[in-house]
């Protein structure tokens, strides 16, 4: 009897899954600011005694965390110094040079992680070919050390101009900083985001030293406390990219858990895309503040090698920083539960991204929140039951839902109260459904060919409307959706995607020199699997960015093999020219190609799944309580069923209009659509046939 | 089913994300450096009135009214007999588009069931249109390139091949810029895909309902937010570099109830050189000023734009006639925000900001061989850069950053690899803002050499070098710009100069004005800056009054 558990550390909660024969045991407990690890075994606790497992029994812990993210928003890391090449002291500072809302005259940019005085800068310089035009001098690196020293730093991010083409003054500088400073954090940025372009690189070498003592600190303290308790399993972290890697990688490369909570979910969501035979699949994810929507294409989740992390503008593209390491790609919007809903101007009703949280919450919380929200609305529209909202534990009060919403909406519009929360849910759904169609459209896709997958406590209410918008003919809402993302974690492989600038022009490739690099990369990640995939088979594949010269972006471009020969340029110009069709529907004849970067992933075979058959038969429901709905397609409320998902077995057949309830949530199936319960426990809900 | 007034709401929502989302099919799959990387790009949607009632909000202001007119001028030529579905128009007449002819427009009409209800409309800037390319120097505009009338890309689907031979052989990259002019047609097309399915959803048969709504309801929260600003009559004047001598410029501003004007009557004549602007961009640039300082939250359309009156005097340099040059009407055009801003600050104090470097520090770089015969190849580098931002009443400016336009920078990295250039400097230029109770924006400091073997020509189009930045309200004025060699050798700030093998090209780009008195400056404020080296120790101690 064997137990993993998987473990994520939210905002407001620490979601823990326990896995064994019996099946899954969750729980969720609130997060410990102080001391995350307490929530964690409190969380572990739990799970064990409702499963009835000793702690000697886990084998494995599974740990994901939005720490990271935090300290970074919150701006509690170390005090950092960033030593980069003279004459690019302000890279981080002036950013893009551009202004993320044009017509805001008060618009403040965010401060840069490390302050200008901070910032000391080495007189060096590396050319793009990697070759050295200025040779930083033993005098100049005694010197930099020594104001190191002076400055009482705990964390040294080092980024020089093009170290991802030649490394070695960067090493330099580091190893006489280690020998002075043995205690001092120390990040490359030809190690940590060895790729072409100086704003992602030094930001991502930058947040990784300002983290780093505090995450060594933090795993160092888990891994304590767990052995305390009696826990002796070994303990992984999940990363950006969606993979497992062993806590010394964690505490080396830090800025690789950015946003690993929402890849569990991304995860999560593959999983049932993978048991249910889906080609492609759209997770959302929808909570109290923000919506994630995430493509997944055959059974595994969309990735990409840049992100923006710590938005400070309303989730603004541009508003945050730019970190290059690899992640599950996702888009988020300041759409949730908590979302606020006002009238601008020109008399729109405008939802988010401003929200109400859990604290003081919706008005119809009662806790003090006085602005209306989505929740109210959809409390007004019938959409929830105010008595079983969070199993009971939040007691809604559609009285306060009313006054809220007839205040700051209907009065000022002259409609009704069910028209204006008409209007906030309908807002929302549209919003969050130009957002996925944005995405798949700049991934060259048609969302009408996905289904939907959708957990977290507000997707169940929102997403049939969403797909009834988008033209999207299926939806899953698995079980265990309130803590998807722990649970996914248990599905994640072991993996490690290395990367590298490395700068090639197809027409003068250079497949010895390319070989040279991949052995390098294969090394580098090959290594940091095995430290917790032990001996098991690795799958390896590499990613390479290409575009036509002269164009300033690149795109992904998967390449079956990972080593060439003379002559291979027309492979890759072949694969290059499939996914450029891809995108943007042609190729432009006559241009020369390049690759700016590569992205070598190796990783263990994700966990074969058992497909899941649809039910034998089907059967009607036993609905024992109708509730009045509004049904936003026909605009108009109707009778709705009312069905507890837990009185639903394989084949349980509602007609739409419907209400599923369960204790974390609802699911609202829309008059469009029909639910049935599968043989796994998840709802799939499909359109009626009439309706297509 | 009659729509409701949250219907018309949400249909209006999702126009915004059909234009975006237009804009960004466009930004994906254009050549143009300064399309992908400055957003130097439009996309909208218009009734068949040639009413804008959505537009993508892009890297550039200059764009918007003209593109919002441009669709009018489309209509009235093309004449509604002969407007077929299937059609597409083009044209990059500087008069009738966005001011030069670097940028195309593409227009499609919209048809639904054979009927014609609107139009889509973008606008790009392509990557050469022939003609002695862009820079300042030509006398007139049949020097900067092909001029291409509005007229028929295609007719009922199918493609003038003539015209595509004559844009091909008149262009130095006919792959790209021929491949720009698909994209354009391409978006048009996606835009179309998405309304159409919006209208399918909400089983309509035109958009003249929802577009009386939209620009209704525009219409009525812009007066409204005209109606709050002071009654008068307001006057500034701003004088400029210009290209060789120096340029005025003037503008009155009258405010009267819902009604508003802006008047550049008394500005300077037109130059001999491409720096002058067609009047359709003026009144984009002054209007975005504006709209920023009264009614920023509308979102663009005929509703919100037509209540701001932007007029100049045909032959001035903010309203040129044909066949003036034009190419780099952008470097005026940037100023304009600056001057108008000025005027409004007369009625509406603690609003808008100090002057700001404003223009552009664009850098178009030629690398050639030094010597001709080697085999080392040409390249072409074109580089974005900013100065500093004018202070606001209660926030400094904002250093090395963008603004009346929306543009990025490129990565050096990037450029690097790009042509064979070294850009040993790329840094905040320390004390280049403007002295104030809120400090003016930095510009920055730039060095750029040739790597061995080559020398490069590069275009100057700068401003602000003998003309800085004013403060306002007792601050200082910004540094201003310097064009120079590393070593000193001081160089021209407009026109195409020489920088050989060795040599180094050192551009200090200008800062922004300071906001109130200096020495009102928080003291904790003053010591930040000068920790971080953002102003020198005389600074503090002549400007701030700091003792430390």
């Amino acid at each position: 009897m064997s137990a993993r558990i998987g473990v994520d550390i939210g905002g407001t909660f620490t979601d823990v899954a326990l896995e064994n024969e019996n099946g899954l045991f969750t729980t969720k407990v609130l997060t410990d600011y102080q001391a995350p690890e307490a929530a964690i075994l409190k969380g572990i606790a739990a799970v064990c005694d409702e499963g009835d497992v000793a702690f000697d029994q886990i084998s494995q812990i599974i740990h994901g965390t939005t720490l990271v993210t935090n300290a970074l928003i919150e701006r509690r890391g170390a005090k950092t110094a960033f030593i980069t090449t003279e004459g690019f002291r302000d890279v981080i500072e002036m950013r893009s040079e551009n202004r993320f809302e044009q017509y805001d005259l008060n618009l403040v940019l965010p401060d840069p992680l490390v302050a200008r005085e901070h910032r000391l800068v080495a007189h060096e310089r590396v050319a793009a070919t990697g070759e050295v035009l200025l040779e930083l001098s033993e005098d100049e690196v005694a010197r930099l050390v020594q104001t190191v020293q002076d400055g009482d730093y705990e964390a040294a991010a080092i980024g020089f101009m093009h170290a991802y083409a030649n490394p070695t003054h960067e090493r330099r500088m580091a190893a006489a900083l280690g020998v002075a400073m043995p205690g001092l954090s120390i990040s490359l940025s030809s190690v940590v985001s060895p790729q072409m372009r100086e704003l992602p690189r030094f930001n991502t070498v930058i947040a990784n030293a300002y983290v780093q003592p505090q995450v060594a600190d933090y795993l160092r303290r888990l891994m304590a406390r767990l052995t305390e308790t009696g826990i002796d399993a070994p303990v992984f972290m999940l990363h950006s990219g969606g993979g497992l890697m062993s806590v010394e990688t964690a505490i080396e490369q830090p800025v690789r858990l950015l946003e690993s909570g929402p890849a569990g979910g991304a995860i999560f969501a593959a999983g049932y895309a993978r048991s249910h035979g889906i080609e492609k699949a759209l997770s959302f994810d929808m909570g109290g503040t923000t919506a994630k929507i995430c493509m997944i294409e055959n059974g595994a989740p969309k990735s990409a090698n840049t992100f923006e992390i710590a938005r400070t503008y309303r989730f603004k593209k541009g508003s945050g920083m730019t970190v290059s390491t690899p992640v599950v790609e996702m888009v988020e919007i300041g759409a949730g539960g908590g979302s606020i809903a006002s009238v601008d101007s020109m008399g729109r009703i405008q939802v988010g991204p401003k929200s109400a949280g859990s604290e003081p919450g919706p008005a119809c919380y009662q806790r003090g929140g006085k602005a209306p929200t989505v929740t109210d609305a959809n409390l007004i529209l019938g959409r929830l039951d105010p008595d079983a909202f969070a199993g009971g534990k939040i007691r809604l009060n559609p009285g306060l839902a009313k006054e809220a919403t007839e205040r700051d909406l209907s009065s000022v519009l002259n409609v009704s109260t069910t028209e204006a929360a008409f209007g906030v849910t309908e807002m929302v759904d549209e919003n969050m459904a130009n957002a996925a169609r944005v995405h798949t459209v700049e991934h060259g896709r048609d969302i009408e060919h996905f289904t939907m997958i959708a957990f977290g406590g507000g997707a169940p209410l929102h997403a049939s409307r969403l797909c009834e918008k988008l033209g999207i003919e299926k939806l899953i809402i698995p079980p265990g959706a309130g803590v998807g993302s722990a649970i996914g974690f248990l599905r994640a492989p072991f993996s490690f995607e290395a990367t590298r600038g490395f700068y090639q022009r197809l027409d003068a490739f250079d497949a010895d020199a390319v070989n040279a690099m991949m052995e390098e990369l294969d090394e580098e990640a090959s290594s940091f699997v095995a430290m917790g995939a032990g001996e098991r088979p690795l799958e390896r594949s590499l990613t390479v960015f290409m575009r036509y010269a002269g164009q300033g972006w690149e795109i992904p471009v998967a390449v079956g093999t990972s080593r060439f020969a003379a002559g291979d340029d027309s492979v890759l110009l072949a694969n290059f020219e499939e996914a450029y069709r891809a995108l943007f529907g042609r190729t432009i004849d006559g241009l020369a190609v390049e690759i700016t970067n590569w992205a070598f992933n190796v990783s263990t075979r994700i966990e074969e799944v058992t497909a899941v058959t649809p039910p034998g038969s089907l059967h009607s429901a036993e609905a024992t309580v109708v509730r009045q709905a509004f049904d936003a397609g026909l605009r108009r409320e109707l009778e709705a069923k009312e069905v507890r998902r837990a009185d639903m077995t394989p084949g349980t057949r509602v007609e739409g209009p419907a209400v599923v309830t369960e204790e974390e949530t609802s699911t609202i199936v829309t008059a469009c659509f029909h639910v049935t319960m599968q043989k796994d426990g998840a709802l799939l809900i499909a359109r009626k046939e009439a309706a297509r | 089913m009659t729509p409701s007034g949250i219907d018309y709401q949400i249909m209006w929502n999702r126009l915004i994300a059909v234009v975006e989302e237009q804009a960004t099919t466009l930004i994906r799959t254009a050549f143009s450096t300064s399309v992908r990387e400055a957003g130097d790009l439009s996309a909208g949607l218009f009734d068949r009135s040639a009413r804008m009632i959505a537009q993508a909000v892009t890297g550039t202001p200059g764009h918007v009214n003209a593109m919002a007119e441009s669709v009018g001028h489309f209509a009235a030529e093309i004449g509604a007999q002969s407007i077929f579905e299937g059609d597409v128009y083009i044209t990059n007449d500087p008069w009738k588009g966005t001011g030069h002819l670097h940028d195309i427009t593409m227009v499609t009409p919209v048809f639904r069931s054979g009927v014609h209800i609107g139009y889509f409309a973008c606008t790009a800037h392509v990557v050469d249109i022939g003609g002695r390319g862009f820079g300042p120097d030509a006398g007139e505009v049949f020097e900067e390139g092909l001029l291409i009338p509005i007229s028929k890309f295609a007719e009922r689907g199918t493609v003038n091949d003539f015209m595509l031979k004559i844009i091909r052989e008149n262009v130095r990259t006919p792959d790209q810029t021929v491949g720009d002019i698909y994209s354009l047609a391409a978006c048009n097309d996606a835009g179309n895909r998405r309304l159409q399915a919006m209208l399918d959803e909400f089983d309509l048969a035109d958009i003249d309902g929802l577009s009386d709504f939209i620009i209704d309801a525009s219409r009525r929260a812009t007066l409204k937010a005209i109606a709050d600003v002071p009654d008068g009559v307001f006057d500034n004047t701003m004088q400029v570099d210009g290209y060789d001598t120096p340029t005025h410029m003037q503008v009155r501003l009258k405010v009267s109830g819902e009604d508003l004007l802006a008047d550049f009557s008394g500005t300077s004549g037109m130059s001999a050189f491409g720096v002058n602007v067609p009047e359709v961009y003026t009144r984009a640039y002054a209007c975005y000023a504006l709209k920023c300082a009264i009614a920023p939250e509308v979102p663009n359309n005929t509703g919100s734009l037509d209540p701001f009156l932007i007029t100049a005097p045909e032959g001035c340099i903010l309203a040129a006639k044909r066949p003036a040059p034009v190419s780099v009407r952008h470097v005026l055009g940037h100023l304009v925000p600056d001057v108008v801003l000025g005027a409004l600050h007369k009625a509406l104090p603690d609003v808008v900001p100090a002057e700001g470097a404003s223009a552009l520090w664009n850098i178009q770089i030629s690398a050639r061989a030094s010597e001709p015969n080697g085999d080392l190849p040409n390249a072409e580098v074109l580089m974005f850069n900013s100065g500093g931002t004018g202070a606001r009443p209660a926030l400094d400016g904002l250093s090395a950053t963008a603004f009346p336009s929306g543009v990025s920078t490129m990565s050096v990295e990037a450029t690097e690899h790009v042509g064979p250039i070294v850009v040993w400097r790329k840094e905040l230029r320390e004390g280049s803002g403007g002295a104030g109770a809120r400090r003016g924006g930095l510009g920055q400091i730039i060095e750029i050499e040739p790597r061995a073997g080559y020398d490069f020509y590069f275009n100057a189009m700068f401003d602000r070098v003998e003309n800085p930045a004013r403060g306002r309200n007792g601050g200082s004025d910004g540094a201003a710009g310097r064009v120079e060699l590393a070593d000193g050798t001081k160089l021209r700030s407009k026109g195409r100069q020489l920088v050989r093998n060795e040599e180094r090209l050192k551009l200090s780009l200008p800062g922004g004005g300071g906001y109130g008195d200096p020495l009102g400056r928080d003291r904790d404020l003053v010591e930040a800056d000068l920790r971080a080296g953002l102003i020198t120790v005389e600074q503090a101690k002549d400007d701030y009054g700091y003792e430390g």
